[in-house]
């Protein structure tokens, strides 16, 4: 099957005073309809920056991405409007993400204004119907963002996403500002649409519980590259790559009983400006020997599983 | 907090009664709104209410103080200071609107195009709105309406001149805080072209500032056109302006205060009205401070 | 609390703290007649949403409440015996960054940026220390070597550091004047999980070095099962309810402590859905009137409603504010 999404070799590098900023450096991935892709990493990793290079709110730098099997890497104009309508994105803060002197209605029909698609009575009854699907109540069409709590603007940052129908969604940490008991409600709703719509998504986060509940596959992210992608379940029974083992056994279980000491990682996250060649997470790694310092590729260890590790036979 | 009640549609006609409704809770703006209100009724009524022309003289009467003949009393050309102090409020209060309008205006286009584009764009306009800001204000009033010459139309050219690169600046720096907000990205991924990103959602969300130092602006043009009026450019004689009276009047300020007192006192509360309307408008304008 | 406080001498007992913000159209109650005690050496995790009234409930322990708007209406905080309610703010000023401190939640802004980080963490100490200024200099590099970071880095600026390192540095001020209780209000939610492990381990043991008490304020009950001996979970500015660590997390007993574990997605099953708590939390400026989880419970009743609701003790000898305890477990154990 055509994936919905598929994206080769793309790089996105920001010019910065001190060099060349690496956010995104040669990724490759494919997103199934109706499935999930998680991103996961941690801050400045380029989880974010990946997500807005493939729906082309950024310019690529290098690399092709490919929609329903057709290239728009480098689509403009009308063109670019056009595949702009089937891919969207959510949002991480449902506080700065809509406009804060608009009511939630007009942002929700906005993107079928701008369409020029419609003409006013179907817009009416599309912005109703979104309101519903979402889960916004009629009365609050009038309402400003400050009035509503995170979890409604939220809704409203979902609705005005599907409002052109779109085939790909990004979300960028759609959950993350909220508190546990309303991102409950919003990512039964996400997997509700998705299911409803075949939605295919690419959901960006930082937090892993989050991701395991809702990816079908997950890639792990470390400045500005993949070093691990496989399907979500097995990432979390046998994570291979140092980092992505790192990662997992930092996060605090609720589960007191759980025995095993954290994996403490000594230093920090490396500057992502004119990285050197080598593994980029070799500084902080464990298993580090000189190998490490060649550049590294994406080995495939076992059937749809990714790791870019030179050692990840040894350990 | 869902549960608070919508405010109907949101199109611009209820904006607008929304930040009316905000203002009047604010009881000093209201004061404000309302001696300004008043104001201009006087003024525009003056052809109406006035007892005497303003420039008819009156030889048997000169230098009077206030009497029930003459409210404000007389000039020492006889003339009746009241309708006088009306009629030049029709100059003075429009000049101070209108040349606000325009910088204001001038300022928006200037602004919204160094904020939304930056870089080279901005850096040039902005470097060239340096130049102009490093002219002390009043002094480039004086020089602009000494070249375009005296009159109405001209002085009020050459104070918005004047107005326009603050008006900018504050414009552009808004913006430029608005524009890493992640609903302007939205905005893009939605296929809003440039034009409606700007002025959707751009401008509307960083203008309060301009609005509110309009406001208090034009108070500041009043100023101006006095002070032009003063130093003899701006409107000329005979017809009446606030700052011409006041300047006129410097010779008999001994003999005769109420001359000053009165055109003086008429640029203060205009002044002061328009102080505190900005300042309830700046409130009343931010959405997250309405009750 | 009824078992603990029948064991007199604990060195943080706080009593019936109430807590109000007012403008002038609304009275908010941000913390309602809450009481808690903590033994010496231990660490109290208060965990609860955003608006919960946990950060207040710290704030007014130290006593930094904002003056305008805010009032603490009544209660005690009893610190090794001594009221720091009624203390006067000139006493309160030798308690504050010297028997108590606190450490903020955003090291970003946290820190000055134009002075250097070592002299931040030397006039912590020449406040409340007699000496020479060599001293609390040799005093500041030895808590930046505590913390992890090269003594060379005295004369170095924050933005010179990265958030962990920052975060660090708060932690390095706020423990040296070795306070007896520190206060963490979300000391690692700006930071990414492995920076996040890295602090907390510190956090940890230099707690356990120095013997400070902790109370350690989070949204996050991973976060509280790893790093606390005791819980104490916070809705609407109450405590719904509280015991140790294993008690909480083994048998939560108050609806909304269970609401509060089943939304989180779990590492270890598959589920299809999620269990949200329906609705939201009340507005603190106009609570309901008895139980204020009673609009979102699924077990309320009428008696939830009729008034203030005791503290009554759970199967395992735990706390819990439930006046529907029995139906509540029996329901939770039929699922």
């Amino acid at each position: 099957m055509t994936p919905v999404i598929e994206a080769k070799a793309l790089k996105k590098y920001f010019p910065t005073p001190r060099g060349m900023l690496h956010a995104v450096d040669d990724v490759s991935l494919t997103i199934q309809k109706g499935e999930t892709l998680g991103v996961v990493g941690e801050s400045g990793c380029g989880k974010s920056t990946l997500g807005r290079t493939i729906i082309h709110l950024l310019d690529k730098t290098d690399g092709q991405i490919f929609l329903h099997g057709e290239d728009i890497s480098d689509v403009k104009g009308r063109a670019l409007r056009q595949v702009r309508e089937r891919m969207q994105i959510i949002f991480q803060d449902p506080y700065s993400s809509i406009d804060p002197r608009k009511t939630v209605e007009f942002t929700i029909r906005e993107p079928l204004k701008v369409s020029k698609k419609y003409t006013r009575e179907q817009i009416n009854e599309l912005t109703e119907n979104l309101m519903e699907l979402v889960g916004i109540d009629m009365r609050l069409r009038g309402a400003y963002p400050h009035e509503l709590d995170g979890g409604l603007r939220q809704r409203v940052g979902i609705a005005r996403a599907l409002a052109l129908n779109p085939d790909f969604i990004v979300c960028d940490e759609p959950v993350s500002a909220l508190d546990v008991s309303v991102q409950a409600q919003v990512l039964n709703l996400l997997k509700k649409l998705q299911q409803s719509r075949g939605l295919a998504y690419m959901f960006v986060t930082h937090d892993l519980s989050v991701v395991r509940h809702i990816s079908d596959h997950i890639c792990v992210m470390y400045l500005g590259q993949v070093v691990e992608q496989c399907p979500s379940k097995e990432l979390f029974r046998s994570p291979l790559h140092p980092y992505t083992r790192a990662l997992l056994s930092a996060i605090p279980s609720v589960d007191i009983h759980r025995t095993g000491e954290p994996e403490i990682l000594e230093g920090e996250i490396t500057s992502p400006i004119n990285p050197k060649p080598g593994c980029r997470f070799a500084a902080r790694c464990k298993y580090a020997t000189e190998a490490c310092h060649a550049p590294q590729v994406q080995e495939e260890v076992s059937p749809g599983h990714f790791v870019r590790c030179c050692r990840v036979n040894e350990i | 907090m869902a549960e608070k009640k919508s405010r109907g549609k949101g199109s611009g006609n209820s904006e607008f009664k929304t930040i009316l409704k905000q203002l009047s809770y604010n009881k000093l703006a209201m004061l404000g709104a309302i001696i300004f209100v008043l104001e201009l009724l006087l003024v525009l009524l003056a052809p109406v209410i006035s007892p005497y022309n303003y420039e008819e003289m009156d030889t048997t009467a000169i230098r009077q103080t206030s009497s029930a003949e003459h409210l404000f009393g007389t000039d020492d050309l006889g003339r009746d200071i009241l309708s006088r102090v009306l009629y030049a409020g029709r100059y003075s209060i429009t000049m101070g609107i209108f040349s606000t309008l325009l910088a204001a205006a001038l300022g928006m286009v200037i602004g919204s195009i160094a904020g939304y584009f930056g870089g080279w764009v901005d850096n040039v306009i902005m470097r060239f709105l340096d130049i102009i800001q490093s002219l002390p204000g009043l002094l480039l009033s004086i020089v602009l309406s000494a070249v375009l010459g005296p009159g109405y139309i001209n002085t009020i050219l050459a104070l918005s001149v004047n107005g326009i690169p603050g008006q900018a600046r504050l414009l552009r720096a808004e913006m430029l805080k608005v524009r890493g907000n992640e609903y302007i990205e939205a905005s893009q991924s939605i296929n809003c072209t440039k034009l409606r990103v700007i002025a959707s959602h751009m401008i509307p969300n960083s203008i309060s500032p301009m609005i509110v130092q309009a406001t208090m602006g034009v108070a500041n043009m009043i100023i101006m056109a006095s002070s032009l009026s003063f130093i003899g450019l701006g409107v000329q004689p005979p017809a009446p302006e606030w700052g011409a009276m006041l300047s006129y009047s410097r010779e008999f300020i001994r003999s005769s205060p109420h001359m000053a007192i009165f055109p003086g006192l008429a640029i203060a509360l205009t002044v002061l009205s328009l102080n505190l309307m900005g300042d309830g408008l700046r409130d009343a304008l931010d959405p997250k401070l309405r009750r | 609390m009824a078992e603990l406080e029948k064991n007199a001498g604990h060195f943080l007992e706080v009593k019936d703290l109430t807590v109000e913000y007012f403008t002038k159209e609304k009275v908010v109650h941000a913390v309602n007649s809450v009481s808690f005690s903590l033994e010496k050496g231990k660490t109290l995790g208060l965990v609860g949403e955003t608006g919960a009234g946990k950060t207040s409930i710290a704030k007014s322990i130290l006593r930094i409440l904002p003056d305008v708007g805010a009032r603490i209406v009544g209660g005690e905080v009893l610190l090794d015996g001594v009221d720091l309610i009624a203390l006067p703010e000139k006493e309160m000023r030798g308690i504050r960054g010297n028997k108590i401190s606190m450490i903020f939640q955003d090291p970003m802004t946290a820190l000055n940026p134009v002075q250097r980080v070592g002299d931040q963490i030397a006039e912590v100490i020449a406040l409340h220390n007699e000496g020479k200024k060599d001293e609390f200099k040799r005093r500041a590099q030895e808590m930046l070597e505590l913390v992890g970071i090269p003594r060379e880095r005295y004369s170095e600026y924050p933005h010179q550091f990265s958030g962990g390192m920052k975060q660090r540095v708060i932690i390095a001020i706020a423990l040296a004047c070795n306070p007896a209780l520190l206060l963490a209000d979300e000391p690692t939610t700006a930071l990414d999980v492995t920076i996040q492990a890295q602090v907390l381990r510190l956090i940890g043991q230099l707690r356990d070095k120095l013997g400070t008490s902790m109370i350690l304020i989070t949204h996050d009950m991973g976060v509280v099962a790893t790093y606390c001996d005791n819980v104490a979970v916070v809705y609407a500015g109450g405590i719904v309810e509280s015991g140790t660590r294993e008690q909480i997390f083994d048998h939560p007993s108050h609806p909304y402590t269970v609401g509060l574990f089943g939304a989180i997605p779990n590492m270890n099953e598959d589920e299809e859905w999620l269990h949200p708590i329906d609705g939201l939390p009340p507005d603190p400026s106009n609570l309901p009137k008895g139980c204020a989880f009673r609009p979102r419970c699924k077990y309320a009743t009428e008696r939830c409603g009729e008034g203030p609701i005791e503290m009554a003790e759970t199967p395992d000898g735990h706390q819990c504010r439930c006046c529907n305890l029995e139906a509540v477990i029996k329901g939770e154990k039929a699922k």
